[in-house]
């Protein structure tokens, strides 16, 4: 089997899984508790939250857990709309971030808040000049995603930083999800980004785990109240097993991050430079620097993009459509169509998206297979083609 | 820097007299308990400096321990060459390299036990300028509070060369001025009383009163931690804990509430003279500041001080709360103080204790008690622990937790 699907999710690794199981037993009580076995909870917990804090350059207390990226996303927009409801109602993102902000914004539109969704020009990127025009005297925050789900962009987030230093009271949150041990650590840790969201099952952790980094100072209304937990900004019994597993995760994915990173780059390159090679293919992803190391998205022009994904799977090769989320509901992508691409083309999309486990091998032998599953497309293709 | 020893200059005790060798060789016996991790040094008192070879140990960590031995004044880590000309340039122009910046003024200054040397004193202080003039042209030459100081030593067996001198934690050698009793709560003052009393020389032992169940295991394991804290000053440290339950039940139901604390005081103050007599302390230490709360007026203090006539060296009782907290946060013992354990000092605490108690009265309140009873039962019950600073109270899953992670 040939994953190359981790945008999607990734398998959590076997010792991460040690890590969970041990915590569970040996670690079970409830860190709320005042007795010893819940003391010991606790000091798991804790350890985590400064291992953590500790790999991203970050104080304990500005890392906080949740389940996942849809609730960082969620809770650090819907938390600033009510913390800071008495200065504005106007909020500013992209045209292409991942559904859990850009519903999340939707909502609150609903609500009576007003949202600017930045355009982005034909390769992807948001124009920092047009983020400069965006901003009002009642704008509360800006969110950027760092790295586009669907085809790997990163945004110009030092750009969007130096903006907003003008902006000293505008939230400016990065949806880090797709980021994380991709070889951005120096732009996240841009000190004007006041808030960051991860995902842990997008690194080798278990699912519903997560966290957000809140930098010291700011404030977001709590989403989940409750017991208090989280210094009483995220109530709910904390998940140690899930969240030392995470921290267990995050350390592997970090050691060694550049040449984690070159490794991905050197696969991407390979499939790359094989997969353009074919007259009917467009690619949406660069080599260029400014595109994540491990994604890579191209379209067969003809062929939709479901069909490609089950042929692949025909060589026990696993990619997708363009984001895993929207995939199944059979719309085209958002971040493609904000791009312009027109839809029989857009339809056409599938993505690779690679982890620091993938290997040149299995570019060569993905390479393999694509020339086959081209041949069988040619029917398919327009009639000049080849 | 690759240092072959490293030099310790005396405190205080070079001035006192007949009593220099008992000191210095306190000092030595109090180095080599803090550098006992390190078996590849030789250590060599002499009569006014002490020398440490390290031997290929790593002068850095070396000196990390030696920052907390009270009795030194400075410390200077030195290069040995073999006594030839060639070798004292190269050497010395590596270690000015190393750990003079571009522009500085300095000065060499040598001394020579070895008077057969080739140079004297004046024509090394002068062959050595020379040299830096072709090789640190952007040095300059300052005799007067230089910058930086090239010390040139000539000895029998080789030349010794440093540029730094690091200043000490000062105060006597731990054990030169006798041992005391600490009263340790768990609070911010009394681990810098503590560490007041160590940098006077004064050999403390820890007496904590914990009353379970009303405190918890971790408060006496947040005080055996900030044990810990203190110990690298004395090597280690006898932690003493006392059984309090009993005596402040007993209290409770007898003692009016205004004079609950007062007489409760006065029963720890007789439980640690007690002890200071049996194990040969010779004083009584703890952390009171006047005016801070209640028991810590001067009235208080008469009533409670009233119970022993051994002394009470009280550190910190002239010191602002704020000039406490910033020795507590130097020696490391302030986030740990301000974790939030109930002890027995707030346990059953009046919501008004009187900030003036009347000595009288308080007498005639602990005469009701069996005080002989009381005290015997608690002494039965002490537990003496030895504590060294690598000891771990706290976090006692810590290494499972790291390698977990």
């Amino acid at each position: 089997m040939i994953y190359f699907d981790n945008s999607a999710t990734t398998k959590a690794l076997p010792v991460v899984l040690d890590t969970y199981r041990k915590v569970s037993e040996d670690f079970f009580g409830n860190p709320s508790s005042l007795h010893a076995v819940g003391g010991k909870a606790d000091e798991m917990l804790q350890s985590a939250r400064a291992q953590i804090a500790q790999l991203m350059q970050a104080k304990p207390d500005e890392i906080y857990f949740t389940s996942g990226g849809t609730e960082g996303d969620n809770w650090i927009i819907k938390g600033t709309a009510i913390e800071k409801r008495p200065f504005g109602k106007h909020l500013i993102t992209t045209a292409v971030e991942h559904p859990a902000v850009i519903n999340t914004m939707k909502q609150l539109e609903s609500l009576g808040f007003e949202v600017t969704y930045l355009p982005v020009d034909k390769r992807g990127f948001i124009n920092p000049a047009d983020l400069k025009a965006a901003l009002r005297d009642d704008t509360i925050l800006v969110s950027i995603m760092a790295v586009n789900n669907e085809i790997g962009a990163k945004q110009p987030i030092d750009e969007v930083a130096k903006i907003l230093t003008a902006y000293p009271n505008v939230h400016f949150h990065v949806d880090a999800v797709q980021a994380i041990g991709k070889g951005l650590m120096p732009s996240l840790r841009n000190p004007r980004i006041d808030f960051l969201t991860f995902s842990g099952h997008k690194f080798h952790a278990p699912r519903g785990t997560g966290f957000i980094y809140m930098k010291e100072g700011k404030h977001l209304a709590p989403l989940l109240t409750g017991g208090g937990q989280e210094s009483n900004l995220r109530s709910g019994t904390e998940n140690v097993p899930a969240i030392a597993a995470m921290a267990k995760a995050l350390r592997l994915l970090l050691d060694d991050e550049a040449g984690k990173v070159a490794h991905q780059a050197a696969i991407r390159q390979h499939i790359y430079e094989h997969v353009a090679q074919a007259a009917n293919t467009v690619m949406f992803s660069q080599l260029t620097p400014d595109f994540a190391p491990h994604i890579l998205t191209f379209a067969i022009a003809g062929v939709r993009g479901e069909t490609i994904v089950h042929a692949f799977e025909q060589h026990d090769i696993y990619i997708s459509t363009t984001s895993a989320c929207s995939s199944k509901k059979g719309t085209e992508s958002s971040t493609l169509a904000a791009m312009r691409v027109p839809d029989n083309v857009a339809t056409s999309a599938v993505r690779i998206s690679l982890d620091e486990y993938n290997t040149l091998q299995e570019a060569d032998a993905f390479n393999q297979a694509f020339d086959q599953v081209y041949a069988g497309f040619k029917k398919l293709m327009p009639a000049h083609a080849e | 820097m690759n240092y072959s020893e490293i030099m310790v200059r005396y405190g205080e005790l070079s001035t006192k007299g007949k009593n220099r060798q008992a000191f210095i060789g306190r000092l030595h016996g109090n180095i080599t308990k803090a550098l006992h991790e390190f078996p590849a040094l030789t250590i060599r008192p002499k009569r006014d400096r002490l020398h440490i070879e390290l031997n290929g140990e790593d002068s850095t960590a070396v000196m990390a321990r030696l920052s907390k031995v009270f009795g030194i004044q400075s410390y200077s880590p030195s290069v040995k060459v073999a006594k030839d000309m060639d070798a004292v340039h190269e050497a010395a122009l590596a270690l000015m390299n190393e750990t003079v910046p571009q522009g500085s003024s300095y000065k060499v200054y040598t001394r020579r036990s070895d008077h057969t040397f080739e140079l004297d004193t004046n024509e090394m202080n002068l062959n050595l300028g020379d040299f830096f003039v072709d090789h640190r042209p952007d040095l300059k030459v300052q005799m007067h509070q230089p910058d930086f100081t090239l010390r040139v030593e000539v000895r029998r067996e080789a030349i010794y060369l440093s540029t730094q001198t690091i200043l000490g934690a000062g105060g006597m050698p731990v054990g030169t001025a006798g041992k005391a009793m600490l009263m340790l709560s768990g609070g911010i003052d009394s681990p810098v009383a503590g560490y007041y009393a160590l940098k006077r020389g004064v050999d403390i032992e820890m007496v904590h009163f914990f009353s379970p169940p009303y405190t918890s295991d971790s408060a006496l394991n947040k005080a055996k931690q900030l044990t810990t804290k203190l110990a690298p000053y004395a090597g280690y440290i006898e932690f003493i804990q006392v059984p309090f339950t009993e005596i402040q039940e007993t209290i409770k139901a007898t003692v009016p509430e205004g004079y609950l604390m007062t007489v409760q005081r006065r029963l720890m103050l007789r439980l640690t003279a007690a002890l200071a007599e049996k194990r040969g302390g010779l004083a009584i230490v703890n952390g009171e500041s006047i005016g801070q709360v209640a028991s810590q007026t001067l009235e208080s203090m008469v009533a409670i001080n009233d119970v022993t006539t051994m002394p009470i060296i009280r550190p910190v009782a002239t010191m602002d709360k704020t000039e406490i907290i910033k020795v507590a946060e130097d020696i490391d013992t302030y986030a740990l103080s301000i974790m939030p354990f109930e002890d027995c000092c707030t346990i059953f605490a009046p919501p008004s204790p009187k900030t003036k108690p009347n000595l009288d009265k308080s007498r005639y309140f602990e005469s009701k008690l069996d005080v002989a009873g009381l005290m015997e039962r608690a002494l039965a019950g002490v537990k003496v622990t030895e504590i060294k600073s690598s000891d771990e109270f706290m976090n006692q899953d810590q290494d499972l937790i790291t390698e977990l992670l």
